[in-house]
């Protein structure tokens, strides 16, 4: 309803609400590049090409590989199974998919401690095999594909309810094959929810604190990323290495909301 | 015996075991194994050393300090929310595609980086600080920064859960209850309110939960003095980093409570919002 944009009260409003948005959200994110480039572009350069800083880099791109395609999997499947199929325990199955996102990050790498650590359910076992999970880049993935497993999940779900499967049953009947529906009629009905689902997977996999440095064991040049990187400098008292670090996670953010932006568009 | 839609969809749609054995097996390696890992640590400790963990001094401070603080930026959060569905939804001026594109900063923003920031502008010398320190309200490093940081990250739940149901209310019950003769007020109070009521509390228990979880953005600005500044997560951190493993077990499982409780009340009243559209 474009309603009428002239009566004082309207005016207050909107006022309000701009000039939250600008102390809450604008000026935080002019900060973090005006703090990263406070001492140049050379000194920023720099700052990144620091081999900690670049390794921190190479670990954070590496879960996030993994993660995101894992969990795109993950999401159609039960998005498939939830949506297309009724069967007891749907409901919950629904409510359960939404742990990971209600659990606090700290939580997720302690329950993930107890089962791999030494004094864990498996880790045990499985170091007398000798396999090491915890403190080691395994368990940075493992969190991370926790964290973000309701995601593409969550995109998918409501919007294949609401599609329903009328597309998919004439494609069944005509006579293509299960794989055929799924690739050409079922997937680009969904692709714009599936981007953003996993554009969304991948900002919070990148980003994840609590979770990693729990079981991270945050070694330098080893099993720190990005984010544990960040707080590294900063206890360092490298505050602007700390925001060279981090204005690189802010650039994915603002990519994130840009991808998000076009892929509502597209979806309309 | 006519077939519901749902007997012939299952009996045509293929890959019911495919889909269903891959959600089922990865939900019960990556999400629930650890969670009965947790569960079994949990329980080896017996009932009076999990009470006496629970209730020391220093726990119960910090589960005092988390909830002021989840509860304040909440309720900061449902009004500035509010507002953000408000205007985002009712009104068009330059801007708006902005601010809509923007609520969504915290999501996006990693709660380090957030961190990191909230603390570099409330410093003394910061941005915000060097005009809030002479006033002598101090953020950083004091029980309103940790607020800060849970309000930022939650900005988006109460935003995004009422917006949709605002655009949806339809402007002709509005526009009768206007020439019926009500006030803009009670064009509010009457007919708007109670039907955003079951999305504005679900925006506000997820706001909540965040809040109660948050950990990144909350360690860089919140000092983390033990009794004055120490959030429920942080003391878990602190504990394993000890090697005070039944310590962090017995607060991790009042957290977990605590999520699962929001979770269901979360749920419950979305199924409230759901039911709500359905009948229009």
């Amino acid at each position: 309803m474009p309603a009428a944009t002239d009566g004082l009260g309207a005016r207050l409003l909107i006022a309000a609400a701009l000039l939250i948005a600008l102390v809450t959200l604008v000026v935080p994110l002019a900060l973090i590049f005006a703090s990263a480039f406070a001492e140049g572009w050379a000194a920023y350069v720099a700052n990144i090409m620091q081999p900690d800083t670049l390794h921190a880099v190479f670990l954070t791109v590496l879960t996030a590989v993994i993660v995101v395609p894992v969990n795109m999997v993950f999401g159609i499947a039960t998005a498939w199974a939830v949506a297309r199929y009724d069967f007891p325990g749907r409901k919950l199955m629904i409510s359960l998919i939404e742990i990971p996102f209600s659990v606090s990050p700290i939580v997720a790498g302690t329950i993930y401690l107890f089962l791999y650590g030494q004094q864990g359910l498996l880790g045990p076992t499985l170091q007398s095999w000798g396999v090491q999970v915890m403190f080691s880049v395994p368990a940075i993935v493992l969190v991370s594909l926790f964290v973000t497993a309701p995601f593409v999940a969550r995109e998918l779900i409501p919007l294949m309810q609401a599609q329903g499967s009328e597309d998919e049953e004439a494609a069944l009947s005509l006579g293509a094959s299960p794989w055929q529906t799924f690739r050409l009629v079922t997937l680009p009905n969904i692709r714009w929810a599936l981007l953003y689902g996993a554009v969304l997977t991948n900002a919070r996999a990148m980003g994840e604190f609590g979770a990693v440095s729990v079981v991270s064991g945050s070694i330098r040049g080893q099993t720190n990323t990005l984010p544990l990187q960040i707080e590294l400098l900063f206890n360092d008292f490298n505050v602007v290495g700390a925001f060279a670090a981090a204005s690189t996670l802010a650039l994915i953010a603002v990519a994130t909301l840009v991808l998000k932006f076009l892929l509502e568009r597209h979806a309309q | 015996m006519p077939m519901t839609s749902l007997q012939r969809r299952r009996r045509v749609m293929p890959g019911f075991g495919l889909s269903m054995g891959i959600a089922l097996t990865y939900f019960a390696l990556i999400v629930l194994l650890p969670l009965v890992a947790m569960a079994i640590k949990t329980a080896s400790l017996g009932w009076e050393d999990y009470w006496k963990i629970v209730t020391a001094p220093r726990s119960l401070a910090s589960f005092r300090i988390t909830l002021t603080a989840a509860l304040a930026a909440t309720v900061v959060n449902a009004v500035v929310g509010l507002l953000f569905a408000w205007v985002l939804t009712r009104y068009r001026f330059p801007g708006r595609r902005l601010l809509d594109a923007l609520v969504d900063l915290p999501f996006a923003l990693p709660t380090a980086v957030a961190g990191l920031t909230l603390v570099t502008l409330f410093a003394p010398n910061g941005w915000f600080g060097r005009y809030l320190e002479p006033l002598g309200i101090k953020v950083a490093y004091a029980p309103l920064g940790i607020m800060a940081a849970m309000f930022f990250t939650s900005i988006p739940f109460v935003v995004r859960t009422v917006q949709p149901v605002l655009e949806d209310l339809s402007a002709d019950v509005e526009e009768a209850a206007r020439s019926l003769g009500a006030r803009p007020w009670q064009v509010f109070a009457l007919v708007i309110w109670p039907v955003i009521l079951p999305a504005f509390l679900a925006g506000t228990t997820m706001a909540f939960a965040r809040s109660i979880g948050e950990f990144g953005a909350v360690v860089f600005i919140a000092g983390n003095l033990p009794m004055v500044t120490e959030i429920t997560s942080l003391l878990i951190f602190i504990r394993l980093d000890e090697f005070n493993y039944p310590a962090a077990a017995a607060l991790a499982s009042v957290l977990l409570l605590v999520a699962f409780l929001l979770l269901f009340l979360t749920n419950s009243l979305q199924a409230r919002v759901l039911r709500h559209a359905r009948r229009d």
